[in-house]
C-alpha cells in the first residue's frame, strides 16, 4: 500500500550524483522555478546538491530512509499511514477566478509536497543558497530536521465547485459528487465560521511538529495569488492508531481513543468503508469519476469543557465512555480489544455498557456496520478569557461516503452521547480527498528531484481532465 | 439544559452501594498499608488477606470468572453491608476504598449477581487511628433526602404557578408582564434543574436552546417563548428576519410549556418519587457545571440576557442540596464542609453586587469582562470541592 514506509525506488527518479552545485544557474529566482512551465529539466538539476536540508543530501532515488514515506501511489499518503504524532491542517481560500491559476498552483503544490514529503527544501535551492539578493526557495526551519514521517494530503471542499448561490467558479459544477454536501446543523453545534469549511485542504502530518509547520508554511507561500489561509489548527497527541503496530493513545478525556479504528492492516474493511468505489462515480448525478479511489476527509474541531469532566467521578466518566479508564475495556469485561457485549446486564437488568455511553452509540453495530478511519488529534488553543484551557480533540476522518458513514452517527451522538454533556463542536469541515498522484509520474529535474512545469503532474488532475 | 445528566443518573442510581458507610476523605488518616486484592470466579472468592489494620482500606476486585460479580464487605451479622462494588464485568478490575473500624467482617463475592455470595470471616485489628465518624449515617441521609424532596415540592409548587400566570400573561399578548415574569418564574426550574432533567424528556422539551436542536427538529419551551418576546435584529438571527409568533402559535407554545410543567409537579408529588442522597450531591456539583458551561457565558439566555437569574438559582439549588447534606460532610470531613461554606460565601457576595432575585439582576450583556471573569473563577473555585461532595456523601 503506498501509505506503507517508502521503501521501493521513488518514482521516475534519477541518480543526482553527476550534477555539480551553483554551476550554472546563480541568476535564477525561486519565482521562476515554482511558477514552472518554461524551465527545463536540465536547468533546474543543475542545482543538484544545493538542495537544503541535512538529510536530503540521501539520494532521492535511492533507498528511501526511514520515516519518509512514498508521496505518489494509487491514494494519497496521509490516510492509512500510521498516524504521525504531530498535525498541522491548513483550510484555503481560492482567491484568483482563473482556472489556469488554481491548476498551477495544484502543479506547485504537489510538486512541493514531493519534495518535502522526502526529505528535499521545497525549492532547488533550499533555504541557505540560490541567488543572493533572492529571498531562499525554502524558508529554512526545517532545514537540519529529517523529513519526519511527513505526509501532505489534498483535498477539495464543497465551495471549490459551486458556492452557496449556485454560482460555477471554475466550471467544476457538473463534477461535484453528491456526497459532497453541506454537514447539516448537529445538535448543539456551536460553530465558528472562521474556523469552518474552506476550497481547499492541506494536511500535513509529521513526528515532529516543526516539519509539519514547515510544510504548511511553505504550501501558503506559494498559493500567494492564488489562495489564502482560511483556517489552520495544529494537534498534537495522536489520538488514533490507524495501524495495529501502534499503542492505542488517549485523548484529553484521559481515555484510549480510537480503539476499535480502522486499521491499515484490514484492506478489506479499508476498502469498504474509506475508499470511493467506482460504483459511487456510477451512482452519481454528476460525474465524479475523478474522486474514484479517492476519499473524503470530515474534519470536526471539538471543544472538551475539561475542568467540568476533571470534576466528574471515576464512576460517570467510565459509564459515559463505556470503557475502563485504565485499560479501556468495554464495561461489559474483557480487555481494551474484547468487543463490548452490549447485551451484558448487571444490577436491575440495566446494561452494564449504558445506552447513552459513546462506545455503545457509536460502534459499528448500532450505525448499520459503518466504520471510519479516525485520524484526529488533541489540541490546545491557549485559553478562553475565564481562564479555561481552549482544547479537545480535533476529530478527522476518513470516509468513503459521509452521508452514510459520518451524518447518520455523528446525529445520533450529538442528540444521544452522554459525552456531549462536556463537548462543543466549534469548528467544522468536509473535503473531497482524490487519489494519489501515479508512480513514476512525477517531474523531475537532472538531479532527480520532483520539479515544475507545465507538464507537471497535480494531484486532483483528473478533476480538471 | 443539560444534555447528559438524564442518562448518567438513571446510571449511577445502579451502581451506588445501598446504604453508605463510613468513610474518610483524607487518605492519610488511616490509610492500611498496600491494597488488598480480591479475585473473583465462579466458585471462589479469594482475598489476598483475611485480616488487616483499622482505617482506609482498599480491595482491588478483579473479576477472573465469566460472569458479571459483585464484592461486599458485610457487617459481622452478615447483613449489614458496610461496602460494595459492583456490575464488574470479566476480566475488569475496579477498586473499593473503605474506611473500616477494628471488628469481624465478612467478604462476599456475588458471581451472576444471585445468591448469598462466596462469603468469607475477615478480621480488622486496631491500628489505634481513628476511624471515621460515630453518627448514624444511613440516618442523616434518610433525612437529608426527605428535606431535600420537600424543598424540590415547594419549587415545582412556585413554577408551576408562575408559569401558569406567564403563560397567561404572554397569550394575552401583555409582553410587558410575560418579561417581566420570565426570570423570575424560571428561577424556581433552575433551583431544581437535576431533578427535571432526571424526568427525560421534560428536559428538553421545556429547555432545549436553538442550538441543541438537530435539523429540523421541532423546538418549543422557555426559550423558543424567550425569542419571541425578545425577538433578535436580522443580524443575530442568521441573517434573518425574526418572524413573531402568531396568537395560535403563542397559545399553542404557552399551553405546551404549562402542561409540561404539570407533568413534572404530578412526578414530584408522586408517593413513589425519591431523590437519593448521591443524586443530591451529584445534582449539586451539576447544577454549578450548568452555571460554568451555560450561564457564566450568557448561552443560556441569548435573548433575554437574563442568564445571572439563572446564575442565582443555580448556586441556590446547589447551596440547599449541600445544606441538606451537610451533617454528614461536617462529620466526615470538617474541613471540606469549612471550604464548601466559605465558597458559597464568596459566590453569594459577587452575585449579590449584581442584584437578587427579588429585585432582579444586572443584564449579563451589560457586565464587564472582568465582572464575568470574576464571577467565573468563584464558581471554579467552589466547584471544585463540591465534586467531592458526592464521594464522602457514599463512600465510595
Amino acid at each position: 500500500m503506498t501509505e506503507q514506509p517508502a521503501t521501493t525506488e521513488a518514482a521516475g527518479s534519477e541518480q543526482p550524483g553527476s550534477a555539480h552545485p551553483g554551476s550554472a544557474q546563480r541568476g535564477l529566482s525561486r519565482r521562476a522555478l515554482l511558477g514552472g512551465g518554461l524551465l527545463g529539466a536540465a536547468a533546474v538539476g543543475a542545482a543538484g546538491l544545493g538542495i537544503g536540508r541535512a538529510t536530503a543530501h540521501e539520494p532521492v532515488g535511492s533507498r528511501a530512509t526511514p520515516g519518509t514515506f512514498a508521496f505518489t501511489g494509487e491514494h494519497q499518503a496521509g490516510i492509512v499511514t500510521p498516524a504521525q504524532d504531530r498535525l498541522y491542517l491548513a483550510a484555503f481560500d481560492v482567491t484568483t477566478k482563473d482556472r489556469d491559476d488554481l491548476v498551477a498552483l495544484l502543479q506547485r503544490w504537489t510538486t512541493i509536497a514531493a519534495r518535502l514529503t522526502q526529505g528535499l527544501a521545497a525549492g532547488p535551492f533550499g533555504p541557505a543558497s540560490g541567488p543572493y539578493d533572492a529571498p531562499p526557495d525554502d524558508t529554512g526551519e526545517a532545514a537540519d530536521l529529517p523529513a519526519a514521517g511527513l505526509t501532505i494530503t489534498f483535498g477539495f471542499g464543497r465551495s471549490l465547485f459551486v458556492t452557496p448561490d449556485g454560482t460555477d467558479r471554475f466550471g467544476l459544477a457538473d463534477r461535484l459528487p453528491d456526497a459532497l454536501v453541506e454537514l447539516p446543523h448537529f445538535p448543539a453545534d456551536n460553530l465558528d465560521p472562521a474556523r469552518c469549511d474552506g476550497d481547499l485542504v492541506v494536511q500535513a502530518c509529521a513526528d515532529d511538529p516543526q516539519v509539519a509547520v514547515h510544510a504548511i508554511r511553505n504550501l501558503s507561500r506559494a498559493a500567494f495569488g492564488a489562495a489564502t489561509i482560511r483556517w489552520t489548527q495544529l494537534g498534537y497527541g495522536r489520538t488514533s492508531s490507524t495501524s495495529t503496530a501502534q499503542r492505542t493513545p488517549r485523548n484529553l478525556f484521559g481515555f484510549k481513543d480510537g480503539t476499535a479504528n480502522l486499521k491499515a492492516e484490514d484492506p478489506t474493511h479499508v476498502d469498504e468503508h474509506v475508499w470511493v468505489p467506482a460504483a459511487a462515480a456510477a451512482a452519481d448525478s454528476h460525474d465524479s469519476a475523478w474522486l474514484t479511489g479517492g476519499t473524503y476527509l470530515v474534519a470536526r474541531r471539538i471543544r472538551m469543557t475539561i475542568e467540568t469532566w476533571d470534576r466528574t467521578s471515576l464512576r460517570e466518566q467510565e459509564a459515559l465512555v463505556g470503557r475502563t479508564k485504565g485499560e479501556g475495556a468495554p464495561l461489559s469485561g474483557g480487555t481494551e480489544f474484547t468487543e463490548p457485549d452490549f447485551a451484558v446486564t448487571g444490577r436491575d437488568g440495566q446494561p452494564l455498557v449504558a445506552v447513552n455511553s459513546h462506545v455503545r452509540l457509536a460502534h459499528p453495530a448500532q450505525n448499520g456496520g459503518v466504520r471510519m478511519l479516525r485520524r484526529g488529534y488533541n489540541f490546545t488553543d491557549g485559553n478562553d478569557s475565564l481562564g479555561r484551557l481552549d482544547a479537545g480533540l480535533f476529530f478527522i476522518a476518513f470516509v468513503t461516503d459521509p452521508r452514510t458513514h459520518y451524518i447518520p452517527m455523528q446525529t445520533t451522538l450529538s442528540r444521544d452521547d452522554g459525552l456531549m454533556e462536556y463537548l462543543q463542536h466549534t469548528g467544522s469541515g468536509l473535503f473531497a480527498v482524490p487519489p494519489g498522484v501515479p508512480d513514476g509520474t512525477l517531474v523531475v529535474g537532472s538531479d532527480g528531484t520532483p520539479i515544475t512545469t507545465s507538464s507537471s503532474p497535480f494531484v486532483g488532475q483528473a478533476l480538471f481532465a | 439544559m443539560s444534555r447528559s445528566t438524564v442518562g448518567a443518573l438513571a446510571l449511577t442510581a445502579l451502581l451506588l452501594p445501598l446504604v453508605a458507610a463510613c468513610v474518610d476523605n483524607d487518605p492519610g488518616a488511616g490509610a492500611s498499608s498496600g491494597a488488598l486484592t480480591v479475585s473473583s470466579t465462579a466458585d471462589a472468592c479469594t482475598v489476598s488477606s483475611a485480616t488487616a489494620e483499622s482505617g482506609t482500606l482498599t480491595f482491588q476486585v478483579t473479576n477472573d470468572g465469566s460472569d458479571v460479580t459483585e464484592f461486599y464487605l458485610l457487617g459481622e451479622d452478615g447483613l449489614r453491608v458496610i461496602s460494595e462494588v459492583e456490575n464488574i464485568g470479566p476480566g475488569i478490575t475496579r477498586d473499593l476504598v473503605v474506611q473500616v473500624r477494628p471488628g469481624t467482617y465478612f467478604t462476599a463475592c456475588k458471581p451472576g449477581m444471585v445468591g448469598d455470595g462466596l462469603r468469607a470471616k475477615f478480621t480488622v485489628t486496631d491500628s489505634g487511628k481513628d476511624v471515621g465518624p460515630t453518627g448514624d449515617v444511613a440516618e442523616q441521609l434518610t433525612a437529608a433526602e426527605a428535606q431535600y424532596v420537600a424543598y424540590v415540592k415547594d419549587q415545582v409548587g412556585a413554577l408551576i404557578a408562575g408559569t401558569q400566570e406567564f403563560a397567561d400573561a404572554y397569550t394575552a399578548g401583555d409582553d410587558e408582564q410575560a418579561r417581566a415574569l420570565y426570570a423570575a418564574t424560571r428561577v424556581h426550574w433552575e433551583r431544581v434543574e437535576p431533578v427535571a432533567e432526571s424526568f427525560g424528556d421534560l428536559d428538553p422539551l421545556t429547555d432545549a436552546r436553538e442550538a441543541d436542536l438537530e435539523d429540523g427538529q421541532t423546538w418549543s419551551g422557555w426559550h423558543y417563548i424567550e425569542k419571541d418576546l425578545w425577538p433578535p435584529a436580522p443580524a443575530d438571527n442568521g441573517g434573518e428576519e425574526y418572524v413573531p409568533l402568531t396568537p395560535a402559535e403563542r397559545t399553542k407554545a404557552a399551553d405546551d410549556l404549562v402542561g409540561w410543567t404539570q407533568d413534572l409537579v404530578d412526578q414530584v408529588n408522586d408517593p413513589q418519587f425519591t431523590f437519593e442522597a448521591f443524586q443530591i450531591s451529584n445534582g449539586a456539583k451539576e447544577l454549578l457545571d450548568e452555571v460554568a458551561t451555560g450561564k457564566v457565558t450568557g448561552e443560556e439566555e441569548i435573548w433575554s440576557h437574563t442568564d445571572l437569574w439563572d446564575f442565582a438559582a443555580n448556586v441556590d439549588g446547589a447551596r440547599v442540596a449541600y445544606e441538606v447534606l451537610a451533617d454528614v460532610v461536617e462529620d466526615k470531613d470538617p474541613d471540606l464542609a469549612a471550604t464548601l461554606l466559605e465558597r458559597f460565601a464568596a459566590l453569594d457576595a459577587l452575585l449579590a453586587a449584581q442584584g437578587s432575585v427579588e429585585t432582579g439582576f444586572t443584564s449579563y450583556d451589560e457586565l464587564t469582562e472582568q465582572q464575568v471573569k470574576e464571577l467565573s473563577t468563584a464558581v471554579d473555585a467552589l466547584s471544585e470541592p463540591l465534586s467531592e461532595l458526592t464521594a464522602v456523601v457514599t463512600g465510595a
